[in-house]
């Protein structure tokens, strides 16, 4: 709050009327009804349903098929998140050191995040479609009976493909930003000192990017755990079956597929919870972060 | 100074820079081409890398041809939709956030506080993982195919505010004390003041939500079952069912055209509005 603000008791109500019901009725409301859900059997016909503790969440975890789609998160999120981070930054380092061509370089390689993912999981499928894909031709060619859909590692494979393809642009557009906010006068001493320019690289261009770097990380993470699912639900095509899926994609087929409401519920305050977590982690890191700048 | 001499190095920038273009930019390429080629061509070959003679008859199917069981669908309908979204998304959030980060801004009142972490806890759970319950309740609302069921629960998070309210801090504590003395009220000073000064923060934002709105997917699917108020983006899952179906050739002509209809404006507008856009997410963002 500023120091000289207006003092009227009823405006800033009204101003954040709008706001505050579309929360409460949009946000907090389902919120609160996914965590009261959670610990009800509920009939999926729609009479009525039982207390059941955390039943939900012990079957969840016992669950070996829960278990099995919790460790495929994990390697897709840490394999995207690397992936589409390293990608980023060589791509980022190069274009913020050509002189000829860099705007070219920079326009090229960052229009692709305005692609939604489904789009881009059309463009995966038709890659590595199993009888007329591009991919597939390639890993023919080299011996490899590719079979996106049948096989769990193929598919998981369109999948991680895609997700990175998508997420480089916007890495791309935060390192260069970053980059190209390093001090002219930093960069000059370091050339004074360092010939290597890999050597420089590492010890003085690297460390000042680590706040940029440590944001992306926990956006790449975030990205890969929610905003995959246009992805994965257009290359799994609906079709669940033996299929490699991220828990968000599992919230919405037990859900919506298989009626198991309370399931469902309790996979969604599992989610909940791993994003509180990652919050406060990033908030962490922020406030670590304005030692940095 | 004299020219300098070819580096290796430089050839290497270059030659990482290039495949890297051809990995971002090929593969939409393609596409596009393909879009110009007969179904059956595509269906034995997959994608294309050549010209073909079937560009005009393909991109006039996926605009003009209605589709889908009602027959009240054509590429033109949900080109309308999608904008419908991606503009009321963006001016939704743009005038609830700026509102609310005047009022918590500018006001001295006790519920300030309380106020901002009510909105800012929603930074904490995306749509995806509250869907179900979310869905429910915009379905006894009887908001299910409408665009106010459509737009209103994706303006539920609270990003804009945040922005406006970091934007908002920045403008200099004077100009509020000088209105203050000339006796403006709040919303003269709102009006005249701080909308003509966040211009340009006010672009950067409308294009960020605009490009996050277009690209919706899981919500309109839930929400639209009426094939009339699909989007484009919405529509990819459909095409995708023609694929599975097995029993026909697919239009694969019109579904590559409809996929690269569906990402031409959002891409336009941020090859365009570059430098607006990447100073909006870089700003925003942080």
């Amino acid at each position: 709050m500023k120091r000289a603000g207006f003092a009227s008791p009823w405006m800033p109500f009204l101003l954040l009327l709008p706001q505050l019901s579309i929360i409460v009725v949009f946000f907090y409301w389902p919120a609160l009804e996914a965590i009261r859900t959670s610990f009800y059997l509920e009939d999926p016909f729609g009479f009525g349903s039982t207390f059941v503790g955390w039943e939900n969440y012990w079957q969840l975890f016992s669950s070996s098929e829960y278990m099995r789609v919790a460790r495929f998160t994990l390697v897709f999120t840490v394999l995207v998140t690397f992936l589409s981070l390293g990608l980023a930054l060589l791509l980022a380092a190069k274009a913020d050191k050509v002189i000829r061509g860099a705007s070219t370089y920079k326009t090229l390689l960052m229009w692709v995040y305005a692609i939604a993912p489904p789009v881009a999981g059309f463009l995966g499928v038709m890659f590595t479609h199993q009888r007329f894909g591009q991919f597939t031709d390639l890993a023919a060619f080299f011996g490899y009976d590719y079979v996106v859909g049948v096989n769990f590692n193929d598919t998981a494979f369109a999948m991680i493909l895609t997700a990175v393809w998508k997420q480089v642009p916007v890495n791309f557009i935060f390192f260069l930003s970053g980059l190209q906010s390093v001090p002219r006068a930093v960069q000059e001493a370091a050339m004074i000192d360092n010939r290597s320019s890999a050597s420089r690289f590492w010890t003085v261009t690297f460390p000042l990017l680590a706040p940029t770097g440590f944001f992306l990380l926990i956006t790449n993470i975030t990205y890969a755990l929610f905003d995959t699912f246009g992805i994965v639900d257009t290359i799994v095509r609906g079709e669940p079956g033996n299929n490699p899926m991220t828990l968000v994609y599992k919230v919405y087929v037990d859900g919506f597929r298989g009626s198991d409401l309370g399931g469902s519920s309790a996979q969604s305050v599992i989610l909940m919870v791993l994003v509180l977590a990652l919050t406060i982690f990033q908030f962490r890191l922020i406030d670590r972060r304005i030692h940095y700048t | 100074m004299t020219r300098k001499p070819f580096k290796w190095s430089v050839a290497m920038d270059h030659t990482i820079l290039i495949l890297g273009a051809i990995f971002m930019v090929g593969p939409v390429l393609l596409v596009f081409l393909t879009s110009s080629y007969d179904d059956i061509e595509i269906a034995k070959t997959g994608l294309q890398f050549g010209w073909g003679d079937k560009f005009v008859q393909n991109w006039n199917n996926a605009l003009n041809e209605t589709s889908g069981f009602t027959g009240t669908i054509n590429g033109w309908v949900m080109l309308k939709n999608s904008f419908i979204l991606g503009i009321g998304f963006a001016l939704g959030k743009i005038v609830i956030s700026m509102m609310a980060a005047y009022a918590i801004v500018y006001f001295r009142f006790r519920f300030a506080v309380p106020a901002f972490w009510v909105i800012f806890t929603t930074l904490l759970l995306p749509l995806e993982v509250r869907i179900l319950p979310s869905y429910e309740i915009t379905q006894q609302m009887g908001l299910v195919n409408t665009y106010t069921g459509l737009i209103i629960p994706l303006i539920a998070s609270a990003t804009g505010t945040f922005f406006f309210r970091q934007f908002f801090r920045s403008i200099p504590e004077e100009l509020v004390e000088a209105a203050r003395i000339d006796g403006a009220g709040p919303v003269k000073f709102f009006i005249d003041i701080i909308v003509p000064l966040s211009r340009t923060m006010i672009a950067a934002i409308f294009i960020i939500m605009f490009v996050y709105g277009w690209n919706q997917y899981l919500w309109p699917t839930l929400i639209t079952t009426e094939e009339g108020l699909f989007t484009l983006v919405r529509g990819i899952k459909q095409i995708m069912f023609s694929f599975t179906d097995g029993n026909t050739i697919p239009e694969f002509g019109v579904a590559m055209a409809l996929a690269i209809l569906a990402m031409l404006p959002p891409v336009l507008i941020v090859i365009f509005f570059q430098s607006w856009f990447v100073k909006g997410l870089v700003d925003s963002d942080k």
